[in-house]
C-alpha cells in the first residue's frame, strides 16, 4: 500500500500497523463488511415479500394455496435453522444443473448419481468450471440469498399472518357495509393498520436477521467474522506480518460493527412505530394523540 | 444470470474442441500452515500449492483454486462444487469409504502433541487434548483415554493450549513446528504416534478414474525427477521423509 512497506520487519509501530492494516487480506475483512450490508439489504425485502405471500396462502380459502402455505410455514419453522442453510443452497445447486444437464446433455450415459457422487455433464455445470471466479461468487450469494429469505420468509409469514388477524374484525364489517368489495376492504382497511401489530414482530426478525450472517461461511462465502477469525489467528514466522493471537482485538471490532448496526436499526425501527401507529386504536396510538393535544 | 449462463453453456457446446484445456478446480482449506494458508496479499500460498500449480502444469490442466472450510471440504468434493482436495489430507480408511485417493505426495509422518513447557507427559492418556474437527487426530484421541475437544480451525487448537482449556494438541507435525519454532520457550513436543492412512495425497470423487489417474502420473513424474522432494524440503525442512 504504502511505499514504505516493502521491509515491515525493520518498521517502527505506526508504520507497521499502517501497512499491516493495509494489506490485501485487510481489504478484504473491510470488503466483508459491505458484502454484509449487501445480503442484509437484499434479504430483508425479499424474505418479507415471501413472508407476504406465505401470509397470504395461509389466508387463503382456497384449500390448495392454504396447504402449502401451512406445509412452508410450520416445516420452515420446524426444522433448525442451520440444516435449512446447508439444505437448501445445495437443493437449488443441485436442482438446477439436473435441469441443465437433461436439458444440455440427452446424449450423456453415465448415472448422475453414482454412489456418493453427484455427477453432471460439463456443460451442465453451475457455474460453469470455466467461468471466472466472480460468476462463482455471485452464484453462491445468490444461493446464500435465497436461503436467508426463505426462513426468515417462513417466520414473517406468521408474523404478518397473526398481525392481520388481530386488526379488530369491526374494521373490515364497517369497510363491507361502505360497499367495499373483499380485495378493496383488505388493501384499504386491513394493510394498512396490520403494520402496526406486525412491527415489533418484524423488528425481531430483522435483528436475528443481521446477526444469523456469520451462517454464510458455510455456504462458502468469507463474511466479516470468517475474516475477524482468520486475521486474528496467530501469525507464525511464515508471514510477513507475524503476530500473536490477536481474535480478541478483531472480534471486538466485529463487536462495535454488530453493535453499531442494531442500534442504527432500533433507531430506524422506534422512528416508524410512531409513524404506524398513528390515529391507531391502540395505546401507542393514544399516546401520539394525547402528546399532539 | 440464468440467460447468461444458458447463453455460456450454449456457447461452450457448440464451440465443442475450442475448450482444449480442462478446468479442474482444486479444494483447499487455507488455513493450515505450511500445507495451505493465505497470504497476506490475499494469496493461498504453502506447500500444496506450489505442489497443486506443479501438478496441473505437468498434467497440462488449467486449474483454479477453491478455498472453503475444512469441516464441509469432502461433502463440497462428492457434490461437485470442486474436483479435487488438497489439504493435507491423510488417506485413510475411513474416508476411502467416501471419497478415493491419490498416491500419497507426502509419506506418512508422525502426528506429534505439543503443550506449553512443563507439562507431563502423562496428560497424553488423562488430561484434556484439543484437535481439529473431522481430522485423523481427532478420531485418535477419541481412542485413547484422554478428553478430546475439538475446534474447528487449527488455529484454534493451538490457542486452546495458550489459554489453559487444553492440556495439549494433537495435529501433524509439520504443522506444529511452524508455531514451535516460534515460540521454543513456550511449547514443546511431548509424544509423537503414528496417524492410520498412507499419507498425505489428493482427494478425488470415486467415479473420476481419468483425473485420479492423470494427476498419480503427474506425481509419479514428480517423484521420479526428485522436484517433490525439493518441494518437501523447501516447506518442511531437512526432517521430513523423502521418496526414494
Amino acid at each position: 500500500m504504502f511505499s514504505f512497506c516493502t521491509t515491515p520487519a525493520d518498521l517502527p509501530d505506526w508504520q507497521w500497523f499502517a501497512c499491516y492494516l493495509t494489506t490485501a487480506t485487510h481489504f478484504a475483512l473491510y470488503r466483508s463488511v459491505l458484502v454484509v450490508l449487501l445480503l442484509l439489504a437484499l434479504a430483508a425485502p425479499l424474505a418479507l415479500g415471501l413472508g407476504f405471500l406465505g401470509a397470504m396462502a395461509v389466508r387463503s380459502r382456497n384449500p390448495v394455496a392454504k396447504g402449502i402455505g401451512w406445509a412452508y410455514v410450520s416445516m420452515v419453522r420446524g426444522v433448525p435453522d442451520v440444516i435449512f442453510f446447508l439444505f437448501v443452497p445445495l437443493a437449488i445447486d443441485q436442482g438446477v444443473e439436473w435441469l441443465f444437464h437433461h436439458a444440455l446433455c440427452p446424449d450423456w450415459t453415465e448415472e448422475v448419481w453414482q454412489g456418493n457422487d453427484f455427477r453432471v455433464c460439463p456443460e451442465a455445470k453451475t457455474p460453469l468450471a470455466t467461468s471466472p471466479v466472480w460468476v462463482h461468487q455471485v452464484w453462491g450469494f445468490g444461493l446464500a440469498l435465497s436461503a436467508f429469505a426463505l426462513v426468515f420468509g417462513a417466520f414473517a409469514a406468521n408474523t404478518l399472518n397473526g398481525a392481520m388477524s388481530a386488526v379488530p374484525r369491526a374494521q373490515i364489517e364497517t369497510a363491507e357495509a361502505f360497499g367495499m368489495t373483499h380485495g378493496q376492504a383488505f388493501r384499504r382497511i386491513l394493510l394498512p393498520q396490520m403494520w402496526v401489530y406486525a412491527l415489533p414482530g418484524l423488528s425481531n426478525l430483522w435483528m436475528i436477521l443481521t446477526k444469523a450472517t456469520p451462517l454464510l461461511f458455510l455456504l462458502g462465502i468469507q463474511d466479516v467474522v470468517y475474516w475477524a477469525r482468520e486475521l486474528g489467528g496467530q501469525k507464525t514466522g511464515l508471514f510477513l506480518y507475524p503476530h500473536p493471537d490477536w481474535r480478541v482485538w478483531y472480534f471486538l471490532g466485529v463487536l462495535v460493527f454488530y453493535l453499531t448496526l442494531t442500534w442504527a436499526s432500533q433507531k430506524f425501527f422506534d422512528r416508524l412505530m410512531v409513524r404506524v401507529n398513528r390515529g391507531q386504536a391502540t395505546a401507542g396510538g393514544e399516546a401520539l394523540r394525547k402528546a399532539a393535544a | 444470470m440464468k440467460k447468461l449462463l444458458l447463453s455460456a453453456a450454449i456457447l461452450a457446446m457448440t464451440a465443442g474442441g475450442a475448450l482444449a484445456q480442462q478446468v479442474v478446480r482444486l479444494g483447499t482449506e487455507g488455513a493450515y500452515p505450511p500445507f495451505n494458508f493465505i497470504n497476506e496479499a490475499n494469496q493461498l500460498a504453502g506447500f500444496e500449492i506450489d505442489l497443486g500449480n506443479e501438478l496441473c502444469a505437468r498434467a497440462s490442466l488449467t486449474c483454479e483454486w477453491v478455498i472453503t472450510d475444512w469441516d464441509g471440504i469432502i461433502p463440497n468434493l462428492v457434490g461437485g462444487n470442486f474436483d479435487v482436495i488438497i489439504a493435507g489430507m491423510n488417506a485413510t480408511e475411513a474416508r476411502a469409504q467416501v471419497i478415493s485417493f491419490s498416491d500419497a505426495y507426502k509419506r506418512p509422518d508422525p502426528s506429534a502433541y505439543m503443550a506449553l513447557v512443563g507439562t507431563e507427559a502423562s496428560v497424553m492418556e488423562s488430561g484434556v487434548i484439543s484437535a481439529q474437527s473431522n481430522t485423523v487426530q481427532a478420531g485418535m484421541v477419541a481412542a485413547t483415554s484422554a478428553t478430546l475437544i475439538e475446534f474447528p480451525t487449527p488455529d484454534e487448537t493451538i490457542a486452546a493450549v495458550r489459554n489453559g482449556t487444553a492440556d495439549a494438541v494433537l495435529a501433524d507435525r509439520d504443522f506444529l513446528l511452524t508455531y514451535l519454532n516460534d515460540a521454543p520457550n513456550e511449547f514443546e513436543i511431548i509424544g509423537t504416534v503414528m496417524p492410520p492412512g498412507t499419507g498425505v495425497a489428493l482427494g478425488i470423487r470415486q467415479s473420476d478414474n481419468e483425473l485420479r489417474a492423470t494427476f498419480n502420473a503427474a506425481i509419479a513424474s514428480m517423484k521420479a525427477d526428485g522436484s517433490l522432494n525439493a518441494l518437501l524440503v523447501q516447506w518442511f525442512g531437512e526432517e521430513v521423509p523423502l521418496f526414494e
